[in-house]
């Protein structure tokens, strides 16, 4: 009785890791291309992407002292091109010391105040961004490997229940445009898969980068919704969704989107 | 802080040929159109003039205004004729200078 329930146990479990993504592994797109040409082309050569503009002020702050202990990330972690490769493909990951998922952008600056002793970077400020911006470009061609077991279990069930919920005015959920209806138009945009392999990005409505919870956020907007404050665990939880979904994808940061 | 990236043809240069410059510049080009969340106008600040000297010379000078998007990207050629270096300057509205310098070897 207690093997059978074992055993029962065992293929629910499995059944879970298995659990199929609503695009499968062949048809995944990044977002890249379903832009235009003029702003695919922006993004493949880096001289022109002003994405490294904040990868490369990322670059001098990693090597800067800050905050009270007066030590750059460099002082711990070394070269970034070597210590920071394929960690940004991980993330968002459930933090044991913080007791909680967390995304780039929040696991950089926890850093920052737990070790440098510095004061917290706010959210989208140009100095946090610059980091993450330059710690994902370390990742560039990597393909996505975020983990949904253990305890970032409930952030993926939170987050994807997020992302089947239907918000705001419009009543629509992220699903209804990004699993069900991509690649179809909705004015002069086409629909993409919704994938997070650009952030942080470039946009040129922005005119500057932004994190992935902006993009989240900005979508919100988009249906009239309440949006959640920068940071705000719901956003988290959905990264990690957005990263299960597009598992395999290669990382692109600094994209360049519209 | 990094304001500006300058790239140049990878290699050395041929002397008598020209080669191509691309500068783009951290700006937010304000146009002074804009309105802040309570309404009041953001006052114009864009980059005025941008000069690029190649060995104190002036070869290039753009005068820029609330047309051009933030984070301005240029291209332009220069022809080679002497190792050196390519010198950029710009102000903007706000009376804020940047300058960066990269080298130049021309074979």
């Amino acid at each position: 009785m207690r093997r059978g329930f074992a055993l029962a146990l065992g293929l629910w479990a499995a059944a879970l890791g298995a659990q199929t993504r609503p695009i499968s592994p062949a048809e995944l797109r990044s977002g890249s291309t379903f832009a235009g040409a003029d702003v695919r082309a922006m993004q493949q050569d880096d001289a022109a992407n002003p994405g490294f503009l904040w990868v490369a002020r990322g670059e001098v702050l990693w090597n800067a002292g800050a905050g009270s202990a007066s030590r750059s990330c460099a002082s711990c972690h070394g070269d970034a091109r070597a210590a920071m490769r394929g960690v940004a493909a991980r993330y968002p990951a459930f933090d044991a010391s913080a007791g909680e998922l967390l995304h780039l952008d929040a696991r950089i600056d926890r850093c920052r105040v737990r070790h440098q002793q510095a004061a917290s970077l706010p959210r989208e400020s140009d100095d946090l961004l610059a980091l993450s911006a330059y710690v994902a470009h370390q990742s560039r061609g990597m393909p996505i490997a975020v983990t949904i077991a253990g305890p970032a279990r409930a952030a993926f069930d939170r987050g994807e229940a997020f992302y089947r919920q239907r918000h705001g005015q419009m009543n629509i959920a992220c699903a209804q445009c990004h699993d069900a209806n991509w690649g179809k138009r909705l004015y002069t945009e086409t629909i993409s898969q919704g994938h997070p392999t650009a952030f942080p990005a470039y946009r040129l409505e922005w005119q500057g980068v932004g994190s992935l919870q902006r993009r989240i956020r900005a979508c919100l907007f988009g249906v009239r919704a309440q949006m959640p404050p920068p940071g705000a665990p719901d956003l988290t939880d959905v990264e990690l969704y957005l990263a299960w979904r597009a598992l395999g994808l290669p990382l692109e940061a600094p994209g360049v989107r519209r | 802080m990094a304001d500006a990236r300058i790239s140049l043809p990878a290699g050395r240069l041929v002397r008598g040929e020209p080669f191509e410059v691309r500068v783009q510049i951290r700006h937010p080009m304000e146009t002074g159109y804009r309105t802040d969340d309570m309404g009041k106008s953001i006052p114009r600040n864009v980059i005025r003039t941008l000069t690029c000297r190649y060995n104190g010379e002036p070869v290039f000078v753009v005068r820029m205004s609330s047309g051009v998007a933030a984070n301005p990207y240029l291209r332009f050629f220069v022809t080679a004729r002497a190792s050196g270096e390519l010198a950029f300057e710009w102000v903007d509205d706000a009376g804020v200078r940047g300058a960066e310098r990269v080298g130049v070897t021309v074979g």
